[in-house]
């Protein structure tokens, strides 16, 4: 019988895809479904009338012949959609793999110095050698590439349900998807300051170009304000009153905190910038910086809280089709920054002799 | 804890900090350019340092130090300030209290 062919090769295929726990769970229900219908037509159908029942049965096999086949389509396109991540993921990993070597290279070497150059610091107070993580940064560096290819498929997926009209219940469904996404992004950063706040602050981590527009780690709120209005039109009277309002308080916030930031700063200039004739500790001085250098993790935080309320806020001003229209933008903007800094590293040098600038 | 409140009700706006804290700093900054000129209390430079940060925390502040308090009811940390500024609810509280 024809169904009986299908059904082998779906398990066969569940078998092979393990990966998917979803494939499994897709194929099974079918196995399901078709071998009761089969166990019928031999058992129980028999000694009833032969006629109306076997009508019924060629519906149903032709129903479950083309669900079936539909089947098959979908785990196909997910088993080839599950190789190609699986593929981009060993190739972070490879990355993130010569990443770490470099880094643990660059510790010893660290170390070799700190520990031959100055006998007169007291080490206690260094600071542990472990207060550094350099494999959080790596773990950061591959969740941080992860996040940016979630991101833009989030934003593509926005896209296309933006684009075919779907109501504003599910259109409104995505948008929370995205905005979620962000809130993902924030909570790594989080993570990554806990391990290196200064790696994180020093938006390294970000292309290029993004770090052009760096503000305590990442993007200016009232920068993502300006991206996204001009793409709103129209808006009401209110709208525009609000977002002004939001416009100018985040400005200030934004103000507060960089004065926070600069006091910091000169703060740290005057505890490294001690007379180099005086007898006093340096071990000392040194604790009392790092310490500083930890208070920089609540800068980052406000700083993030400040991006994530900005975004949140602002979808609460806007309908779901503008809020979808704004992110959408966002994404985009993001993107094309990107592009940009490939194609900046990937231009041909001038001048023979002179290193290639690798990302 | 009663000093907390005492020195909380004092005036319209205050603000505990330390010496040390520059995310203090900035939200002193923050009232400034809005128009609000906060009391603030350097509780490290206080000899009942340790009582007061304990006092703070009961009260619900999840940070000791910046806990700001508006008309004498705690607002909160740096978190709760940025917050509420965001959201335009800020500036209505201080109203009664700007220069």
């Amino acid at each position: 019988m024809d169904i009986y062919e299908p059904l082998q090769q779906v398990s066969m295929w569940g078998d092979s895809f393990k990966v998917e726990g979803g494939l499994n769970s897709i194929a099974s229900p079918m196995l399901l479904v078709n071998t009761t219908t089969s166990m019928e037509n031999k058992s129980e159908y028999i000694p009833h009338e032969p006629s109306e029942p076997s009508e019924v049965n060629q519906e149903t096999t032709n129903k479950d012949v083309s669900k079936v086949l539909r089947r098959l389509a979908q785990n196909r396109e997910a088993a080839r959609k599950s190789r190609l991540r699986k593929k981009a993921y060993v190739q972070q990993l490879e990355t993130s793999r010569l990443k770490l070597m470099q880094l643990e290279l660059e510790i010893g070497r660290a170390r070799k110095q700190g520990m031959c150059t100055d006998n007169a610091l007291d080490t206690t107070f260094m600071g542990s050698p472990e207060t550094i993580n350099p494999v959080g940064i790596v773990a950061f560096e591959i969740e941080y590439g992860n996040w940016v290819d979630e991101n833009h498929r989030r934003n593509e997926e926005l896209r296309n349900v933006f684009q075919a009209n779907a109501s504003e219940v599910q259109l409104g469904q995505v948008v929370q998807n995205v905005l979620n996404h962000y809130t993902d992004l924030f909570r790594l950063k989080a993570e990554a300051a806990k391990a290196d706040v200064l790696y994180l602050i020093s938006g390294v981590w970000k292309p290029s170009v993004e770090r052009l527009f760096l503000w305590i780690g990442g993007a200016r709120p009232s920068q993502l304000l300006n991206l996204i209005v001009p793409q709103l039109d129209p808006l009401t009277e209110q709208q525009l009153a609000s977002i002004k309002k939001l416009h100018l308080s985040s400005q200030q916030a934004e103000d507060a905190l960089s004065q926070g930031l600069e006091k910091l700063q000169q703060s740290l200039v005057q505890d490294m910038a001690v007379d180099p004739f005086s007898a006093t500790n340096h071990g000392f001085q040194m604790a009392i910086a790092i310490r500083k250098f930890e208070a920089l993790e609540s800068f980052v935080s406000q700083a993030d809280h400040l991006r994530r309320e900005t975004l949140i806020y602002m979808s609460r001003i806007l309908s779901t089709h503008q809020a979808a229209r704004g992110l959408i933008a966002l994404g985009e903007y993001f993107h094309r920054l990107r592009t940009l800094g490939s194609r900046w590293t990937s231009r041909p040098c001038d001048s023979v002799i002179s290193p290639r600038i690798t990302p | 804890m009663e000093k907390v409140m005492r020195l909380a009700t004092e005036k319209g706006v205050v603000i505990f900090t330390k010496s040390s804290c520059c995310l203090c700093y900035a939200v002193n900054v923050l009232f400034q350019e809005v128009g609000v000129y906060p009391v603030v209390h350097e509780i490290d430079k206080d000899p009942d340092c340790k009582e007061m940060e304990k006092a703070i925390k009961r009260l619900g502040c999840n940070a000791p130090v910046p806990a700001v308090f508006i008309g004498g009811r705690l607002v909160g940390s740096t978190n709760e300030v940025m917050s509420l500024h965001l959201s335009g609810s800020l500036i209505p509280l201080l109203r009664p209290y700007r220069m």
